[in-house]
């Protein structure tokens, strides 16, 4: 177990170390010099040469993305090219739109896609089992951002109980605030809801099938009584490893839905600074979402490790 | 050899649909759809245009039609770079398996996986400037792991039975019971596979075109006639409707394509739902 920790801990290390590598080299090979874009085509070569000194551009790559990782380390994201301003301020007002967005929705998808896949489960080859498989079929082939844009027809526009897009703030109250995530939170939350709700039918029926449920059975529960004592504790594993990568999916992959409900997260910084060339800030974005993601299919795995004790041996 | 039962005609039926409106577009168009016509413009369902007209008067069905070309042609390459770099690293890896190569594989597999593909995506085409082919690119990337990683696992269990042991007592090196043995047996696994990467293809690809980074103007897409449609949806919302339905038609007949020739390939798994 320890072995096994240690062995994860080290490729959880070398994932981010190889991210960033890959990460910085691919912003290091984008077209245009950052100084001369913010200074206009009119700079004169000294004033470009100056900012350049300034930013840092001139030094050479290596000790450049050492400063960098250095200071993503310390919390340091460096200075924004186009703004001036502190980068980690700039993300830290995003992470207050974003971060709320994907535990929303993470909530939503739950309780949308565990009550139906266990009802589905229990239904299995009956008429409801079919009806959620289909719906789950159609969940899963719907494009997130066009549900959203049909949401917005629907309940900003013709029903108007929600606002078509942006975001007030916190400040606003906090039901202000989730009132407006709520249509973003449904668009993100269906797909994942198709995929979470079709992992619990199948790690449910694949129980039900245990021996130890046919002795509940025998012994007189009922089936919801034995899927409620027995059956759901165990078939609630695979659904929380997904559950896990579902978080980090939500967190990325709402930078479509942040476009379509012109939401102020993490994505749309991170299309504004690559439109303006503010490559420090598009870098430190992208390399915090990445390491989001490791870091969570990295405590899924640990977590995955503790609950199921085959995986607590060292032969692994 | 194949038994078509319903589900499958079905879904190869929602496959045809998008794959002849790309073809027969290559040699005919109901209208020129890079001709704007403004005097044409938000035209209802008719008889002259199936699918109404658009905010530029040009006809939607020539659109959706021209729209598939690019949907398919994306998706169609992004499976093709999994399957021509992803297929040859997982029988590397599963020949030496436990070797060094194998462990460099995998790991190098683990890291592309825990990239959240579509971030990386919008860096990629950000960068290389947005153009369909940097799409292609981009998507294709992420499906390399992807198929590294199944035909990895697949060959393992085959590397256990008898018949390629007899292979290797005739002595046949790892390279050749590889190429002449285990992918054979891998090919109904990959077409499945293919199937479902080709379903989530068309859906980056619309995406991506929906915020500016698939293919450009004046080339259609279904994504970019969705964002297209976005101010319009509460004046008219068949536009945002259209190239929705394109969408999720093609993607609900691959993902159905795929679940049908798995249950197909694989007796044993037929009828699970039923029992």
């Amino acid at each position: 177990m320890i072995n096994y920790f240690f062995k994860r801990l080290f490729t959880f290390v070398l994932s981010l170390a190889l991210a960033s590598i890959v990460i910085f080299s691919l912003v290091e090979i984008a077209p245009g010099d950052p100084a001369s874009f913010m200074l206009g085509i009119n700079a004169q070569e000294d004033t470009i040469s100056a900012l350049r000194t300034e930013l840092g551009l001139d030094q050479p790559k290596i000790s450049r993305y050492f400063t960098w990782i250095g200071g993503m380390l310390t919390g340091d994201f460096g200075i924004s090219y186009t703004y001036r301003t502190n980068v980690t301020e700039m993300v830290g007002d995003r992470l207050w739109v974003s971060l709320p967005l994907a535990i929303y929705s993470l909530v939503l998808s739950t309780v949308i896609a565990i009550p139906t896949g266990i009802y589905a489960a229990a239904k299995r080859g009956k008429t409801g089992d079919v009806a959620v498989i289909s719906a789950t079929q159609f969940g899963i082939a719907v494009p997130n951002f066009w549900f959203a844009i049909i949401l917005v027809g629907i309940f900003a526009i013709k029903l108007q109980w929600f606002s078509a897009g942006g975001f007030p703030g916190w400040q606003d109250g906090l039901l202000n605030g989730f009132t407006s995530l709520t249509l973003p939170a449904i668009a993100l939350a269906l797909p994942q809801a198709a995929i979470l709700s079709r992992i619990m039918r199948s790690a449910l029926i694949e129980t039900l099938g245990e021996d130890y449920i046919r002795t509940a059975r025998a012994k007189g529960l009922s089936v919801w009584q034995t899927i409620w004592r027995h059956a759901l504790r165990n078939a609630l594993i695979p659904v929380l490893t997904i559950l896990g990568l579902q978080f980090s999916f939500l967190l990325a992959g709402a930078i479509i839905i942040e476009q379509v409900f012109y939401l102020p997260g993490l994505g749309r910084l991170v299309f504004q600074a690559i439109t303006q060339r503010d490559l420090i800030v598009v870098e430190s974005v992208v390399m915090l979402l990445v390491s989001a993601v490791i870091l969570i299919n990295f405590i899924v795995d640990i977590a995955y490790m503790l609950a199921d004790p085959r995986l607590r041996l060292d032969s692994i | 050899m194949i038994r078509l039962n319903t589900s499958l005609q079905f879904s190869i039926i929602l496959c045809l649909l998008p794959l002849i409106m790309a073809t027969v577009s290559y040699f005919w168009q109901p209208f020129d759809v890079t001709e704007l016509n403004i005097s044409n413009r938000l035209k209802p369902m008719s008889l002259t245009h199936p699918l109404g007209t658009d905010h530029f008067g040009r006809d939607m069905l020539s659109m959706i039609m021209v729209g598939a070309r690019t949907s398919i042609a994306v998706a169609f390459v992004a499976v093709g770079i999994g399957v021509l770099f992803g297929v040859p690293l997982g029988l590397f890896a599963a020949t030496w398996r436990g070797s060094f190569i194998d462990d460099s594989v995998m790991r190098f597999n683990d890291l592309i996986f825990a990239f959240p593909s579509l971030v990386i995506a919008i860096l990629i085409t950000a960068i290389a400037g947005p153009s369909a082919f940097n799409a292609i690119i981009a998507i294709g990337v992420f499906n390399i792991p992807v198929f590294a990683r199944v035909s990895r696992g697949a060959a393992l269990s085959l590397w256990q039975r008898e018949f390629i042991l007899s292979a290797r007592v005739a002595g046949k090196t790892g390279l050749r019971i590889s190429i002449e043995h285990i992918l054979p047996n891998l090919m109904h696994i990959l077409i499945v596979q293919a199937t479902i990467q080709f379903s989530l293809g068309i859906l980056a690809e619309a995406g991506l075109s929906y915020v500016g980074l698939g293919a450009q103007p004046p080339t259609p897409s279904w994504g970019r006639m969705l964002a297209d449609a976005q101010t319009m949806v509460s004046l008219t919302p068949r536009l945002a409707i259209v190239p929705g339905v394109a969408i999720i038609i093609t993607v609900l007949g691959l993902n159905l394509l795929g679940d049908g020739l798995r249950d197909a390939f694989d007796p044993k798994l037929r009828g699970s739902i039923k029992k």
